[in-house]
C-alpha cells in the first residue's frame, strides 16, 4: 500500500466559499451577536450587558404585539393563498396553448418589484384618488386603509395573495403535471370519485411541492418589509407595523442596536423554529 | 367474463387525419374468446397499446366498434365495461394501506364493508400481499407495487377481462418470472379474459394461448405460439419472433418451385393464389441443415451461443443465418446448405402465399 501523502492544497479550493459565506454570513451574524450583548454610546466603545436586551425583547409588549400581528398576518396568507392557489393550478388547462398564456399571467406579478407592488396598491387603494378606494367608497362602504386598520389589514393581505399566490399556483402545477396519466385511467378503471381523485391522486402527489410552497410562504411573509411599509408605513398608529418593519424603526429610528440586535436574533430563532415544526408536520407520514 | 369482438377498429390521435400514416390503428379485427389468456406483440409504436386502451374504455377509437358479448360497448366508460388494467408503471394510492388500496374499487363501487374485507383477503392472500395488509403501499417494492394493482382488478368479481400494459417492464429480471407465473396461477384460478401486452416475445409466447401480432397499426398475425413459429403469416412475423429471426430472401417462382439466386429450392407446400408482388422466400434459421448437395455458400462467421451454433453464412450479396447443433461438425471446406422443404415458406408483398 502506497503511503498516504499530506497534502493540504485542497483547502484553496474551498477557500472562495469559505470567503463567501464568511463575508455574508458568519461575520455579519457575528457582528450581531456582539452588538446583542453590548451597549454603545457612540465613540465605538461598548460595555458588556449579558442577556438584558433579551429580558427587555422578550419581556416588552410592544415585541408581544409585534409577533401576534406577526402571527396573524402569515396565518392569513397561508390559510388563503395555499387552497386558492392549488384550486386555480387545479383550473388550469394542461395542454395547447392556454399553458403558455396562464403560465405568463401568473408569472406576472412576481416579476413586479416588492416596492413597486407596494406603491402601485397604495395608489391603486388610496380613498380619494385610487380606482379601488374611490370605487369601494362609492358603493358605500367606509374604505379609507390610511385611517382604519380593518381596510388597512384587508388591503395589506389582498396585496399579498395577489403578490404571491401566482407561486403557490406554479409550484402546484408543476406537481399536478408531474403525475403520470395512468393514475388517471387507474382511477378512472376504479370508479374513483372527482374528490378521491383529488385526495388521493392530485393533492398527495402535489405533498412535496406544496410543502416547499408553505416553507417559502410562510419564511417570506414571515419576514415582509417592503410592500407594507410602502403601502401603510406600519399604520394607521401601529397596526400593520410587523415584525421586520418594528425591528427597522428599533434599529434605525431609535438606533437602539443592542435590543435591535437581540430581537434580530430572536426573531432568526422564530423563523428557523416555525419552519422546523411546519417541515416536520408535513414530513411526518412520508418516511412510514 | 366476455367474449371480446373488435369491428373494423381505426383509431387517428390526428385532428383530422387524411393519410393512412396519420392512423394509429389501419383497421383491426379480431375476437378473444371468454377466458383465454391473449398477448398482443409487437414492437413500440406499433398501436398495441392504443388498442388495448381502446378496448378499456380508455380511449374513443375514431372508427369501429368494440363489442362485449355481441354488445356494443364503444360508447361506454371503462368503468361500465368492468375492465380492470395494470399498467407499465405500478400505480398505487399513496395516501392509502395496501389493504385499502385494494378495497378502493370495491368501496367506490359501494359494495358492504363485511363482502369488501372478505374479498380484500381473499385476494391479498391469493397475491401473498397478507402480511403487509396494514402497511403504508409507499413502502413496497416495484413487484410489490404491481401486484397491488393487479389485485385491485381481481378482487372485483365484475371483471369482464383484464388487460396488461407491459406489466413488467419495471420488475427486476429475477422477480419478473415469478410474478409472470403468478399471473398465468390467477388465470387458472379465476379463469379471467385476459389480454396482456407486450414488445418481449418470450413474455408474449410464455404467458399466452393466442398471441396477436401487430406492427404499424396493423394485425399480421394471430396465433398460437406454435403457428406463430412454425407458419408465420407475414415476414414481419418471420424476423419479429425467434431468434435470430426468420431468413427473408427475394426469389422467383418457377414451376411451382421456388427459384432464389439462380438456384432451384424445393418446397413442400406449393404457394396458391397469384404470385403478384415482389416474391420472398422465408426460411427460419433453425430448418436450415448443411448437405452434400445443396446451395453453396461461404461461412462468414460462427457463434457457440452454448447449446447451439448460429452460423452466419453468404451467398453473394445475401446473409444467411442457420442453427447448428453443438456437437456439429462445420464443413469449412466447400460449405452448402439446404432449405427444409416443410418449413420453407414465400411471401408475396409480406404476406404468406
Amino acid at each position: 500500500m502506497a503511503a498516504k501523502t499530506a497534502n493540504h492544497k485542497a483547502w484553496w479550493l474551498v477557500a472562495p466559499v469559505v470567503a463567501l459565506v464568511a463575508f455574508n454570513a458568519l461575520i455579519p451574524m457575528m457582528t450581531v451577536v456582539n452588538y446583542s450583548f453590548q451597549e454603545t454610546f457612540g465613540d465605538n466603545v461598548f460595555f458588556f450587558e449579558g442577556f438584558k436586551w433579551y429580558e427587555q425583547v422578550l419581556g416588552s409588549e410592544r415585541f408581544h404585539a409585534a409577533l401576534g400581528r406577526q402571527l396573524a398576518f402569515t396565518f392569513t396568507i397561508l390559510v388563503i393563498e395555499i387552497p386558492l392557489g392549488v384550486a386555480v393550478a387545479l383550473a388550469m388547462p394542461r395542454k395547447g396553448i392556454g399553458v403558455s398564456v396562464c403560465l405568463v399571467l401568473m408569472a406576472l406579478p412576481l416579476l413586479i418589484p416588492w416596492n413597486v407592488v407596494g406603491a402601485m396598491w397604495n395608489i391603486f387603494a388610496l380613498p380619494d384618488i385610487g380606482l379601488l378606494g374611490r370605487a369601494l367608497n362609492g358603493l358605500g362602504l367606509a374604505y379609507d386603509f390610511t385611517q382604519d386598520p380593518t381596510s388597512a389589514w384587508i388591503t395589506t393581505i389582498v396585496m399579498d395573495v395577489w403578490h404571491w399566490t401566482s407561486l403557490v399556483v406554479l409550484l402546484a402545477y408543476a406537481g399536478l403535471r408531474s403525475i403520470p396519466e395512468a393514475y388517471y385511467q387507474a382511477a378512472k378503471i376504479d370508479g374513483a370519485s372527482a374528490w378521491a381523485i383529488f385526495r388521493h391522486i392530485q393533492l398527495s402527489k402535489m405533498k412535496r411541492v406544496l410543502t416547499i410552497a408553505v416553507l417559502l410562504r410562510f419564511m417570506d411573509s414571515f419576514m415582509i418589509y417592503t410592500e407594507p411599509f410602502v403601502l401603510t408605513g406600519g399604520g394607521p398608529g401601529n397596526t400593520t407595523t410587523f415584525l421586520s418593519i418594528d425591528l427597522v424603526k428599533i434599529a434605525l429610528g431609535q438606533f437602539d442596536l443592542g435590543p435591535a440586535a437581540a430581537m434580530s436574533l430572536i426573531y432568526f430563532l422564530i423563523v428557523l423554529l416555525l419552519s422546523w415544526v411546519f417541515y416536520s408536520l408535513m414530513m411526518r407520514n412520508e418516511e412510514r | 367474463m366476455a367474449q371480446i369482438t373488435l369491428a373494423g377498429i381505426r383509431h387517428s390521435y390526428a385532428d383530422s387525419p387524411s393519410s393512412p400514416s396519420d392512423y394509429a390503428l389501419k383497421g383491426v379485427d379480431g375476437q378473444w374468446a371468454d377466458g383465454g389468456a391473449y398477448a398482443l406483440l409487437g414492437p413500440s409504436g406499433c398501436g398495441k397499446s392504443t388498442l388495448l386502451n381502446i378496448v378499456s374504455g380508455l380511449l374513443q377509437p375514431s372508427e369501429g366498434r368494440i363489442l362485449f358479448d355481441g354488445k356494443d360497448v364503444t360508447a361506454l366508460d371503462p368503468v361500465d365495461r368492468h375492465v380492470a388494467q395494470v399498467f407499465q408503471f405500478p400505480v398505487i394510492y399513496d395516501t392509502m394501506t395496501v389493504y385499502e388500496n385494494l378495497a378502493f374499487p370495491l368501496r367506490n363501487r359501494g359494495m358492504a364493508e363485511a363482502e369488501v374485507d372478505a374479498r380484500v383477503r381473499e385476494i391479498a392472500a391469493m397475491l401473498d400481499l397478507d402480511d403487509m395488509l396494514e402497511r403504508r403501499a409507499t413502502g413496497l417494492t416495484a413487484d410489490g407495487k404491481q401486484k397491488i394493482s393487479l389485485g385491485r382488478g381481481l378482487v372485483r368479481s365484475d371483471v369482464n377481462v383484464i388487460m396488461f400494459d407491459e406489466p413488467l417492464t419495471v420488475i427486476d429480471p429475477h422477480l419478473k418470472w415469478m410474478l409472470r407465473s403468478k399471473l398465468k396461477e390467477v388465470h387458472q384460478r379465476f379463469g379471467t379474459t385476459m389480454i396482456y401486452v407486450t414488445h418481449d416475445q418470450i413474455e408474449a409466447l410464455t404467458f399466452a394461448d393466442r398471441v396477436m401480432v401487430m406492427t404499424e397499426g396493423e394485425v399480421v398475425q394471430i396465433g398460437t405460439p406454435v403457428e406463430l413459429f412454425e407458419r408465420p403469416q407475414h415476414t414481419f412475423v418471420g424476423y419479429f419472433i425467434g431468434s435470430p429471426g426468420m431468413n427473408v430472401m427475394p426469389c422467383s417462382l418457377f414451376q411451382g418451385d421456388a427459384i432464389f439466386d439462380g438456384e432451384a429450392v424445393t418446397i413442400t407446400e406449393k404457394p396458391v393464389g397469384s404470385a403478384s408482388g415482389s416474391l420472398e422466400l422465408g426460411v427460419r434459421p433453425e430448418f436450415i441443415t448443411f448437405a452434400e448437395d445443396g446451395l453453396s455458400v461461404e461461412i462468414v462467421n460462427v457463434d457457440d451461443i452454448g447449446r447451439h451454433k448460429i452460423v452466419d453464412l453468404r451467398r453473394g450479396d445475401h446473409r444467411i443465418k442457420m442453427l447448428a447443433g453443438e456437437d456439429d461438425p462445420i464443413p469449412w471446406e466447400n460449405p452448402r446448405i439446404r432449405f427444409d422443404p416443410d418449413h420453407t415458406r414465400i411471401y408475396a408483398d409480406g404476406r404468406l402465399l
